[in-house]
């Protein structure tokens, strides 16, 4: 009889970790959830959108208690370039009434709560406390050693929820060192505006509503990624994000790009007067359902960041995390039932995701970043005509309607030729199949 | 051995910065730490209890917030965790802190059995006074010693403590009789890194709570109203502006604008020929 | 609360602190504001303290304005030792009710004046900078940095007495004004079996008791400075201009220089007319001990120092090169060459 500890450990308290470890407490299991920072949520950077669905099927109704910043009742997509901005997007009533769809959160205070909940269900959480390896007997996961002195933990099961770089899923020979085309580096500042200021700036009734901002385009030269402004209650976070690739070939620092973003004309009244109250920089994983490494073996199941779980079309990730860490649970219990902890039996959890939106999601945009590694152009002439002929369309300088559609045409037949767009067209759709 | 530690848990004084339109401290967003001088109290006592065997009582008067601090003690090592918190102890001076950690201290030693060193920071970063400590000892009516910064002999058979501590001209080495009081400066040790089961530990053990309704606590030696001291205004200093940068193409030209910036005021000071 | 009846309290107490038969500089200094708040309120200024052989010290303190010594000798109070100084000091409060008392905030002071208070059950307020007199209610107004110096707090101890204070050594001038004083000697039957505490052995440090509250030039080193050796170029500095030297607590922990030289929260306050920081980078500790100094000239290499914030002409460069360069040059100007 192997000794052990804890029937699960959980490596890392972000959404993944504390889901994975609320379902267990919930259903009675020995767990513990090992975090690297002071406090769950310290380490993390995504302050951006929190998704209500895969967490009020955790916690009901968990948007009444948790400190949330505003719900999103609009968002907005921008193709920009460095003079301009074509945008669209949606703003709807139905989503301005509960149970809401989604939120702007700081995540040092958000994942603090989920924590506490965590703990409440019966969970045993430490913090700042670094797993450094697996513990690994006749080929299988056993437990995890980590930096502390006598810091060698025993368990049925390791669920990694460890984050981007996830140095257990590499360790195990899981996934490779992380490439800087599957990966982009975030950095995010948090600025601070009155409730007023960004209620009339953003078109909004009071400070419990908030707008979203993705924006993509020209500005950023080709270099692949997305800048975005999310409406908290008293601040705003504006960020961008860019595969690192780009970023070291372009060699492009990407504080200036964001100094640059925040400049821009489109943009600067918006944060006009506002304070910088935080900087911060992450790692975001980018490269899709084809940088997904295997995500289980004896012992052992991976969630969240830690496998690559990101729609980045979407700007998805946190639920991704949350409903991939109650999956591993939920295979975890099936495997306690069967008393088979061993990779077959884990199999079952690489199942769920792909039942799961989670996968099906990232299956749909499986090729997006092969597509843009092959067709640049993609990001920077398709979107570049697009707003030059929105400009031109809404231009009143004399020139006949019909003229200008002409004129527009031919633009687009000089750019690009009908039978490059036509193959684009195509070539698009046959990918996202 | 039974060791008592008294905590506080202040705001990151190095990091609270001051609003001077206001006049006020923006606490918002500063985090609540464990008093710096007080980690090495507990950590202090830690190490005597892995020495000498026995357990590590930690005590702390504050709001309910202040359980972190409580675990985070725990996490280094202490056994035992009391958190004093009720509202009547609201606006306590010192005089009225060290009442009511004083009479908190008594339930430990009902509970957890008598004392035999108890620790205390020199001094919070938030009042800076250095006075509850002295203010407990008095209480106790056992010697007390501050600014210890080296615990050099504890014998538990003889029941004596030697140890260092800074004076104004330098060192002194005390002896004292337990039990005594100490309250350290943070030279005494380097905190340790914790080992895991501490943490384990630390996470399964409930806080206890102590207030005026479970323990012997009198009221009216407590709270804003009997407190001796009281505070009239708070306000912030001056601002002292940014001065100049001196720059220049060389060391020596900007050496030079430096003196011709102060001559003026050397001369009045007589220092130019 | 135990309130005291406050009718029968009055006249401002002083504690004269002493070492080696030599009186701590700061006893003077509040002898001289304890003069100033006697004014407002109409009464005395006395001196107190207890040693083994204290009477010597009357006419120094008779110069700086007290009208009565009191003290207790005792062959016990030889060394500072909490306990039995406090009861000595506690009696005699108790027996001649001061409305105020005064004491320096050493670390003598401080390790005293708190066990005092709690015993008398009376408001103790400590390292006030600033000590007023409330027109209205004639109550003492201490006022007291907090959080490192960012907030100002004024206290007042309106149904308690003594009101009870201590105030770091340089917040005041020591101004003479001699007066003719009485001894009052008072005797006081120590329970020996109950001072169980002893000193073992006590180690002077090296180098003189320097009060750098005297100076209206400093020239601060701290961890920038890199040695031991490189604190000469302080010294030198200091002697042109007719100051001394001083160190932050980092290089007095490193080692450098003793902590008598410490300037800073846990060191020594001081506001010369000229304060300059060499490899200072002004944390916050370090920047409540001199800010007040009317001009700062901050040398350190980091641009983002926050001494820079506070220094009135900042230079950014390597203490080790302008320091000599700055030497020599000044040297020339001053005609000390």
């Amino acid at each position: 009889m192997r000794k052990k500890d804890f029937d699960v450990i959980v490596v890392g308290a972000g959404p993944a970790g504390l889901a994975a470890g609320y379902v267990l407490a919930k259903a009675g299991v020995d767990v513990i959830i090992i975090e690297r920072g002071k406090f769950p949520g310290s380490k993390n950077v995504m302050g951006g959108i929190f998704y209500r669905e895969p967490m009020d099927d955790l916690i009901p109704d968990f948007y009444k208690e948790a400190p949330l910043e505003r719900h999103i009742v609009e968002q907005r997509m921008w193709l920009m370039d460095d003079t301009s901005h074509f945008s669209f997007g949606i703003k709807t009533q139905k989503h301005n009434v509960e149970p809401y769809n989604c939120f702007s959160v700081f995540r040092a205070h958000f994942d603090k709560w989920f924590a506490k909940k965590v703990v409440e269900a019966g969970a045993l959480l430490i913090n700042e406390t670094v797993v450094t390896e697996p513990i690994v007997e006749d080929g299988k996961v056993v437990g995890v050693r980590t930096d502390r002195p006598q810091g060698d933990l025993y368990a049925d099961v390791v669920i990694a929820a460890d984050g981007v770089q996830s140095f257990l899923a590499k360790s195990l020979g899981l996934r490779d060192k992380i490439t800087p085309e599957k990966v982009a580096v975030g950095v995010k500042e948090v600025i601070g505006l009155s409730e007023d200021q960004i209620n009339d700036r953003f078109g909004v009734k009071d400070a419990s509503e908030g707008v979203t901002i993705e924006i993509t385009g020209p500005f950023l030269k080709g270099m692949e990624g997305m800048a975005w402004i999310y409406t908290n209650k008293t601040s705003v976070s504006i960020g961008v994000g860019v595969i690192v690739k780009d970023i070291m070939e372009h060699h492009k620092n990407p504080n200036d790009l964001l100094e640059e973003i925040k400049a821009h004309p489109s943009i600067a009244p918006l944060i006009e007067g506002g304070d910088t109250k935080e900087y911060l920089a992450h790692l975001i994983p980018e490269g899709g359902y084809n940088s997904i490494p295997k995500m289980y073996t004896d012992g052992f199941m991976v969630a969240g960041d830690a496998a690559m779980l990101v729609d980045s079309v979407h700007r998805e990730g946190s639920n991704l995390a949350i409903e991939s860490g109650k999956l591993a649970a939920r295979t975890y219990l099936e495997a306690r039932q069967a008393g088979d902890f061993s990779e077959r039996m884990l199999s079952r959890y690489q199942e769920k995701l792909e039942e799961s939106f989670v996968l099906k999601d990232l299956k749909h945009y499986r090729n997006l970043p092969e597509l843009l590694e092959e067709k640049r152009y993609l990001l920077t002439d398709y979107p570049q005509f697009i707003i030059d002929a929105m400009v031109e369309l809404y231009t009143v300088d004399g020139t006949p309607k019909p003229e200008k559609f002409r004129k527009l045409k031919e633009e687009l037949k000089s750019r690009f030729g009908y039978v490059n767009l036509a193959k684009d067209i195509f070539t698009i759709w046959r990918k996202m199949r | 051995m039974h060791f008592l530690v008294f905590i506080k848990q202040v705001p990151d004084a190095a990091q609270v910065r001051v609003d001077y339109e206001t006049g006020t401290l923006i606490r918002e967003g500063v985090p609540a730490i464990i008093n710096p001088y007080d980690k090495h109290a507990i950590e202090a006592a830690v190490r005597l209890k892995n020495q000498f065997g026995g357990k590590v009582s930690v005590i702390c008067m504050g709001p309910p917030m202040a359980e972190d601090a409580l675990k985070e003690a725990m996490a280094m090592g202490a056994d035992n965790a009391y958190l004093l918190s009720d509202r009547v102890f609201a606006g306590s001076d010192t005089l009225a802190t060290s009442y009511a950690l004083w009479a908190g201290a008594q339930k430990i030693i009902q509970e957890e059995g008598p004392v035999d060193i108890f620790f205390a920071g020199k001094q919070a970063i938030d009042g800076d006074t250095a006075q509850t400590g002295p203010g407990i000892a008095t209480r106790f009516d056992i010697p007390l010693i501050t600014y210890v910064v080296d615990i050099k002999k504890v014998d538990p058979e003889k029941k004596t403590i030697q140890v260092v501590r800074l004076v104004e001209s330098g060192q002194e080495t005390v002896e004292s009789p337990l039990p005594c009081f100490l309250t350290v400066e943070e030279e005494l040790n380097t905190l340790s890194y914790a080992p895991l089961p501490y943490l384990i530990r630390a996470a399964k053990t409930p806080i206890k709570v102590l207030n005026s309704k479970n323990t012997e606590i009198d009221a009216s030696q407590c709270g804003l109203k009997n407190s001796p001291t009281k505070v009239k205004k708070a306000f912030t200093p001056p601002k002292r502006e940014r001065g100049e940068m001196i720059e220049g193409d060389s060391l020596d030209a900007i050496l030079n604008t430096l003196y011709e910036k102060i001559e003026p005021v050397l001369k009045t000071m007589g220092k130019v020929k | 609360m135990i309130k005291q009846d406050i009718t029968k309290y009055k006249h401002i107490w002083v504690f004269i602190e002493h070492e080696n038969g030599k009186i701590e500089r700061v006893s003077f200094e509040l002898l001289t504001k304890a003069r100033e708040l006697a004014k407002d309120l109409g009464c005395e200024v006395h001196a107190f303290t207890v040693g083994d052989k204290v009477e010597q010290f009357k006419d120094e303190v008779f110069k700086y304005g007290a009208k009565k010594f009191f003290i207790i000798e005792d062959p016990i109070l030889k060394d500072y030792i909490t306990e039995p100084w406090r009861d000595a000091i506690v009696y005699m409060i108790e027996k001649h009710k001061p409305e105020i008392v005064l004491i320096g905030a050493t670390t003598l002071g401080r390790d005293l004046a708190g066990t005092i208070a709690t015993k008398l059950m009376t408001g103790l307020t400590a390292d006030t900078t600033a000590l007023d007199i409330d027109p209205k209610t004639k109550n003492l107004l201490m006022t007291r940095p907090t959080f490192g110096g960012n907030l100002m707090a004024t206290i007042f101890c309106p149904d308690n007495r003594p009101q009870m204070s201590t105030s770091r050594p340089g917040v005041y001038k020591a101004i003479e004004e001699p007066v003719k004083g009485e001894v009052i000697k008072e005797k006081y039957n120590f329970d020996k079996s109950k001072y169980t505490k002893k000193i073992i052995e006590k180690i002077i440090e090296e180098g003189e008791k320097i009060n750098l509250g005297f100076y209206d030039v400093i020239v601060a080193g701290g961890f920038g400075m890199g040695s031991k050796e490189n604190f000469k170029y302080l010294q030198e500095l200091a002697d042109l201009l007719g100051g001394t030297w001083a160190a932050s607590r980092k290089a007095v922990q490193a080692g450098w220089a003793p902590q008598t030289r410490q300037v800073g929260q846990t060191g020594q306050t001081v506001h010369p007319k000229i304060y300059i920081a060499c490899g200072i980078s002004g944390a916050i500790q370090h920047v409540a001990g001199m800010k007040s100094s009317e001009i700062i000239i901050a040398i350190n290499k980091d641009p983002d120092a926050p001494i820079f914030e506070i220094a009135t002409y900042g230079i950014v460069g390597d203490v080790m090169e302008v320091l000599p360069k700055m030497i020599q040059m000044f040297k020339e100007k001053l005609g000390k060459a």
